[in-house]
């Protein structure tokens, strides 16, 4: 099991317990996250499941694929930071791991 | 594949299109419609606010596999897109592309829709095939953008000569983004086409394109985003723009932001239907709504134990169908028929 903390918008966290294997965005929704929209249901053909990585964890979840960066350009709101979470693999390694959530997903 | 598309003058120069079926959404479900229509002999025509059939399969996923489509182990969006055109072929019913019904209302026996391009449909029966909804443009994240739509601010180019000796900023990374900042180069007095990166999805060509013009000092890139627009009474006068060497102040009257679409609800919730978070309650018999001889079907409907999956839509059409054939044509008795054995199916499908 992996841990992920979600902050909102408004500063209130939540921490979930992640199975490895699934993407980030399941895990999400598995747990109702607010925030994670994912219109589209992973087929990173949408950009509503975007996501802050906390700078700490910017390494361990690696940098977006070409698809990926084509798609965070219909996102809301885009940073350096900015990630599709159906993009992120769940692994024992993002045990931890810290993202935000965007003030709206379009 | 050919198209039949009706003229986007008739129906809005007075007489209106009459009909049996309108069908609201060209996905998936919306063209199986078809198919299940007219083997009752049901006449459809098919209005989708994109300029191309397939809905989502063709907007979202075009290259993306499917895997749970009964019989074919594996097709993209588009493929089954295509082959769903290949099969209703047969009926001939009639496209009306880049178009929004806008309002429906009862008329005497028959129901009464409007487009957005003021094209009216007379129809027996309506069958709403809308997915998530109509894909609209996104809205840029920028405080009061709302006052300039539609004024300085454009989603969509309409008439070329709004944007002639314009100052004119363009905003994105894709083929509209691109393609619009070389037809309105010509005619506008400046072009800034402004991406977040220096990369761009459109095509390779029209970006060597874009740099040529930019090296010639025809035009200007720049890399970063709008944070804040300056204007009055809905005139847009300035753009702030933050890029990685710090931030700038760019006179701009026309804006065009092209941040791809979403699915919004849009105009169905004005219809005097029953919304259960903005989808639309039906029963599971027929798959009408609280109106009758007004059908949901897909994506779009609710009932108890929905699954949003294409072959569940599938078969929500066909059970729809019978019900559409009967306000159709009242009284008339169904006889229950297989494709593969009734000669009259097939008579229908033209493979007899």
């Amino acid at each position: 099991m992996a841990k992920i903390t979600f902050i909102q918008p408004d500063g209130s966290s939540r921490e979930i317990d992640a199975t490895p294997g699934v993407t980030v965005m399941e895990a999400a929704k598995l747990h109702d996250i607010p925030g994670i929209e994912a219109e589209c249901g992973g087929a990173c053909a949408c950009a509503t499941c975007h996501v802050y990585v906390d700078p700490a964890w910017r390494e361990a979840t690696g940098q977006p694929a070409e698809m990926e960066e084509d798609m965070l350009d219909f996102a809301f709101d885009v940073r350096e930071e900015s990630r599709l979470s159906c993009q992120i693999k769940v692994t024992e390694k993002l045990d931890g791991l810290v993202l935000r959530v965007p003030a709206k997903q379009f | 594949m050919n198209i039949a598309t009706e003229s986007s003058l008739e129906g809005a120069t007075g007489a209106p299109v009459e009909t049996d079926c309108v069908i609201i959404g060209a996905g998936p479900v919306g063209l199986f419609a078809v198919f299940e229509l007219g083997l009752l002999d049901v006449k459809a025509h098919v209005v989708d606010i994109l300029d191309k059939v397939g809905g989502q399969c063709s907007e979202l996923y075009p290259e993306k596999p499917i895997y749970d489509i009964p019989g074919l182990p594996v097709v993209t969006g588009q493929q089954l897109t295509d082959q769903l055109m290949q099969q209703i072929e047969p009926f001939g019913a009639t496209f009306h592309l880049g178009e929004r019904i806008d309002e429906l209302s009862r008329e005497g026996e028959r129901f009464r829709l409007v487009t957005d391009a003021g094209k009216v449909f007379l129809t027996k029966v309506v069958v709403i095939a809308a997915g998530g909804g109509s894909f609209t443009p996104k809205r840029p994240p920028l405080e009061g953008i709302e006052a300039y739509e539609g004024k300085s601010v454009f989603y969509s180019v309409r008439r070329m000569e709004d944007f002639r000796n314009r100052d004119v900023l363009i905003v994105g990374g894709g083929d509209s983004a691109l393609d619009w900042t070389l037809n309105l180069h010509p005619i506008a007095k400046s072009i800034t086409l402004l991406h977040r990166r220096d990369d761009f999805r459109a095509a390779p060509h029209s970006v060597e394109q874009m740099r040529r013009l930019v090296a010639e000092g025809k035009m200007r890139l720049m890399i970063g985003q709008v944070t804040e627009l300056k204007g009055a009474d809905g005139q847009l006068q300035h753009a702030w723009v933050k890029t990685k060497e710090g931030e700038e102040t760019i006179p701009v009257d026309r804006m065009l932001p092209f941040f791809g679409l979403t699915m919004k609800l849009g105009p169905i919730a004005d219809w005097g239907l029953n919304l259960h978070e903005n989808l639309i309650p039906v029963d599971t018999e027929k798959f009408e709504t609280n109106v009758p001889g007004v059908f949901a079907i897909g994506d779009i409907n609710w009932y108890a134990g929905k699954l949003k999956l294409i072959l569940s839509g599938f078969h929500e059409a066909a059970l729809m169908a019978q019900k559409a054939g009967q306000y159709v044509y009242p009284g008339k008795k169904v006889l229950f028929q297989y494709t593969t054995s009734s000669s009259s199916l097939q008579k229908k499908l033209g493979v007899k």
